[in-house]
């Protein structure tokens, strides 16, 4: 009984990572993928879900809906930023880091002037439940079975709908699929807006269990960066197994020393895993099928 | 003879702006004004000086790294806290009597190569792209900063030098010179700006000379076409962790000067806010130039000085605006651009189509 309830206690940890590194990371990994570009707003996208969220579940909207809320905002602003100032930079893949990162700045110390230095929450949903002699939050599994339902969605998204379909011809070649008359500014933009509403979505789901900052994008940042960084260019292959293995390597290493260590561990596993994989674990699966 | 002309030579090349009497005057006439500064505004305003000067040693190694390698680095501030603490610690250790303060400079500069080579090594020889170099070595600063951050209690120490968690290091004594008679404490005053000032012309010329000798000839090569540069036989990746190597020390300069400037440092030194600033310095100037970044650092940093009147939060969203109208106007840098626009100028005067 207690080493079944200590090896739950572990699984459940594994999970919990697992899900916050697919749910910082998804974002910033459809970016990515689809048009070699880090958003280094990334964190601000998922700011502005939060503080959307947390404003219309107080303003007496249902918590789910409020999340979507904050998805449709944040993603209504990567639709305009988009235009205003990635698509100005689609050759140039480095000044866009610079770009968005600029940006970030902006939106950080521009809510901080607008809103103040913190905003009230909403308390986590649903209780807790007891295995052994310790107890688990409720809302935690809602937020790993989230993290699986985004990556089906995604699945679904980019292998069975015709958008999808687009979006990876156009990812494969880009020239080609422009001469076969895909409208590809279009894609990249509706993939811009896409992985925006997904870090909105992420701000969302765990705007309940933060304190709502403006700074409080920096939170993800660094475990998104990392995940997709092993990950490499593929959302399905990459992203999801980087999560699954970083996952288990941050909880072992909370477990055994706390949050710092954790995120040190996952520092090291990146740092050894580009030395061994450039191109992150999708690439060596592409490089190994090819 | 000829060995030392061909050396002066190098001050002026390809790979710099400026040349010729012109560019040299001016050079000379900043420089008097620099020199003679002191002697017209009081003590505490040129100590303001100096810390504008502490910033432009990082400035100047992110140019080389960015500019000149082609390689985005955003972990400077990595190696600006890593030998702020250096020094720190050393100090509060050992004190500041028979020039200690020297060795531990030096130290600090040590272990911040030694860091970035480590460092580089894993990234430069895994060949990694370079989107992913910058998120790499930003992820190194922000565990970094997270790490001193948690350092609040008193089971974090070293030595007798406690860590501090968010609230920094303070108290480690200034740069102290050793002379006949006592040594000469560098407050920051008309002393330490010397001294600064010495290091600034000493880096900004030895870069010069760097950047225009066969190292910095290849690493631009690299720049442009790193596959062409393999092919004619030179080691890529070596040269560009030569250059990472070069802009972490003087990172470490910057982060050792700082701190023994303000007599502290702390983790925000390093959070993702002041890891942004030395982009917007060396974007905003012209990263491809070092006489473009020195100036542009120079200003951006006045100018941020200037507008944290109403408000640091304020002056950061201008510094976001600027570099994001910078990227999107004047990609090579508002001086470089504004330096080439004159020189096509001149010689559009000089032969009538």
């Amino acid at each position: 009984m207690d080493f079944a309830s200590s090896l739950f206690g572990f699984l459940y940890q594994c999970g919990d990572a697992f899900a916050f590194l697919v749910l910082a990371a998804c974002g910033l990994a459809v970016i990515f993928g689809m048009m070699g570009v880090i958003n280094l707003a990334h964190g601000e996208f998922i700011m502005c879900g939060a503080y959307v969220t947390v404003a219309t579940a107080r303003a007496g909207l249902p918590l789910p809906l409020a999340i979507l809320c904050g998805a449709l905002a944040a993603g209504m602003v990567g639709l305009i930023i988009e235009r205003l100032v990635v698509r100005q930079l689609y050759d140039r893949p480095m000044d866009t880091i610079v770009a968005t990162w600029g940006l970030s700045l902006i939106a950080t110390q521009g809510t901080l002037i607008v809103l103040g230095s913190s905003m009230q929450g909403v308390g986590v949903p649903l209780g807790s439940f007891t295995v052994g002699s310790y107890s688990y939050s409720t809302y935690r599994f809602v937020l790993m079975v989230a993290a699986l339902a985004i990556l089906a969605g995604l699945y679904l998204a980019f292998n069975k709908t015709r958008f999808g379909i687009l979006a990876r011809a156009t990812i494969q070649l880009p020239h080609m699929a422009e001469s076969l008359g895909v409208d590809t500014k279009f894609v990249y933009s509706m993939t811009f807006a896409l992985g925006a509403a997904l870090a909105g979505l992420t701000g969302g789901l765990y705007a309940p269990t933060m304190t709502i900052v403006p700074a409080m994008g920096g939170t993800f940042i660094m475990e998104a960066f990392v995940t997709v960084v092993v990950g490499g260019a593929d959302i399905f292959l990459g992203t999801a197994p980087a999560a699954t293995v970083l996952g288990v390597v941050k909880a072992a290493m909370t477990s055994w020393q706390g949050q710092l260590f954790g995120q040190i561990g996952l520092l090291i596993a990146v740092i050894i895993v580009i030395r061994v994989l450039p191109k992150g674990i999708s690439g060596f699966i592409l490089r190994e099928r090819s | 003879m000829t060995s030392q002309l061909q050396f002066v030579r190098l001050l002026q090349g390809p790979q710099t702006l400026g040349r010729g009497p012109l560019f040299w005057g001016a050079t000379g006439v900043a420089l008097l004004a620099a020199v003679a500064y002191p002697l017209l505004a009081d003590g505490y305003t040129v100590g303001n000086t100096v810390y504008f000067f502490t910033w432009a040693f990082m400035a100047l190694g992110l140019c080389v790294v960015w500019g000149y390698g082609g390689t985005l680095s955003f972990g400077q501030t990595a190696f600006f806290g890593l030998s702020g603490y250096t020094y720190g610690v050393l100090t509060l250790n050992f004190g500041a009597a028979y020039g200690f303060t020297l060795v531990a400079l030096l130290a600090s500069l040590v272990f911040s190569a030694a860091f970035a080579a480590v460092l580089g090594y894993f990234l430069y020889f895994g060949r990694i792209s370079g989107v992913f170099l910058g998120i790499v070595t930003l992820s190194v600063t922000l565990v970094f900063e997270r790490f001193m951050a948690q350092t609040a209690g008193p089971e974090w120490h070293i030595g007798i030098a406690r860590l501090n968690g968010y609230n920094g290091m303070n108290g480690m004594p200034p740069l102290t010179l050793p002379w006949f008679g006592g040594s000469i404490v560098l407050f920051p005053d008309v002393g330490l700006y010397y001294l600064v000032l010495a290091l600034l012309v000493l880096t900004y010329l030895g870069l010069r000379i760097l950047v225009n000798s066969k190292f910095g000839n290849v690493l631009v090569a690299i720049r442009e076409n790193p596959e062409r540069a393999e092919m004619l036989g030179y080691d890529v990746r070596k040269y560009q962790l030569g250059a990472f190597v070069i802009g972490a020390v003087l990172a470490g300069l910057s982060g050792t000067l700082y701190t023994a400037w303000g007599q502290y440092i702390t983790p925000s030194s390093m959070s993702i806010t002041a890891a942004a600033l030395p982009i917007v310095w060396v974007a905003v100037g012209g990263r491809g130039d070092l006489t473009a970044t020195l100036i542009g650092t120079l200003a951006v940093l006045s100018a941020f000085q200037a507008l944290t009147i109403y408000g640091s939060q304020y002056a950061l969203v201008v510094m976001g605006v600027l570099l994001v109208t910078t990227v999107l106007i004047a990609p090579a840098g508002l001086i470089v651009t504004f330096a080439k626009f004159v020189a096509r100028m001149r010689r559009g005067r000089k032969e009538p189509a």
